[in-house]
């Protein structure tokens, strides 16, 4: 996949962080507005599909650091099931965290209100954990895929890496 | 002939359960009992502090279920990398 034009890769620049940011902001703000952990992991992998289709697989397979996002996929799930693991006392995935004061632990006003970011316990520690997850994951099987085409078109469009 | 009898009994069997249930299905837009929706509508805000109530179920009274949906995407990510890996099976 070769880059596209100067055109592309210039809107590229300009609007691919403001997509990074507004996915940062949906997992961020999961307890607040819709959306959540995955839904943002979603955004800010699209991120990485924009790279890609704007400069081509020769600067993106450089750029892009699989081992990192591999960490990332990891990092993510085990923070999940940790923090679930955590509220064992009373029971799994309990909410050890929420009206406590502390990390996430204000609490809200009932009723209709314009939002408290520092709140909910373990429902935004969870979808920050999610939300590393996604980004990680969604990425690699773009960062997968995108390899075994190219794999593909380099064994002269006859598939001899597989089966033999 | 033995195959379109064997279809037409499956046929009739599939159609019936559809068709049973179905019928007992509740009105539209008349959902009926719903305790554990007015429990959470009611409840969630005070008890989990989120604002989000789908966020609330989706991350902590149904957290177990979310745990599989990560596992989902988890196991999705290798299978791609087994099945575009490089190299042969050796």
């Amino acid at each position: 996949m070769y880059s596209l034009s100067v055109i592309v890769r210039t809107i590229c620049d300009v609007f691919a962080w403001f997509l990074a940011v507004f996915g940062v902001y949906v997992i961020i703000h999961g307890h607040l507005t819709p959306g959540g952990g995955f839904q943002g992991g979603a955004v800010v992998a699209t991120l990485f599909a924009f790279l890609l289709v704007a400069y081509g697989g020769k600067k993106f397979i450089p750029f892009y650091k699989s081992s990192l996002f591999s960490w990332f996929e990891t990092v993510g799930l085990l923070l999940f099931i940790g923090t679930g693991l955590v509220g064992l006392g009373t029971t799994f995935f309990y909410n050890f965290l929420a009206g406590q004061g502390g990390l996430f632990g204000s609490t809200v006003p009932i009723g209709p209100n314009s939002g408290v970011l520092n709140s909910s316990g373990t429902i935004a520690l969870m979808n920050m954990a999610v939300g590393v997850e996604v980004i990680g994951g969604l990425s690699l099987i773009l960062y997968y895929m995108f390899k075994g085409i190219r794999l593909y078109e380099e064994s002269g469009s006859e598939e001899t890496g597989h089966d033999r | 002939m033995k195959r379109q009898v064997l279809f037409l009994v499956a046929l009739i069997i599939v159609v019936g359960t559809l068709w049973g249930g179905l019928s007992r299905i509740h009105q539209f837009g008349d959902p009926g009992a719903a305790p554990m929706d007015d429990y959470y509508l009611h409840n969630a805000q005070a008890e989990r502090s989120a604002n989000n109530i789908v966020t609330s179920i989706v991350f902590d009274y149904r957290g177990f279920d979310t745990l599989g949906e990560a596992a989902v995407l988890f196991t999705a990510v290798c299978s791609v990398l087994v099945v575009f890996r490089k190299g042969g099976h050796n």
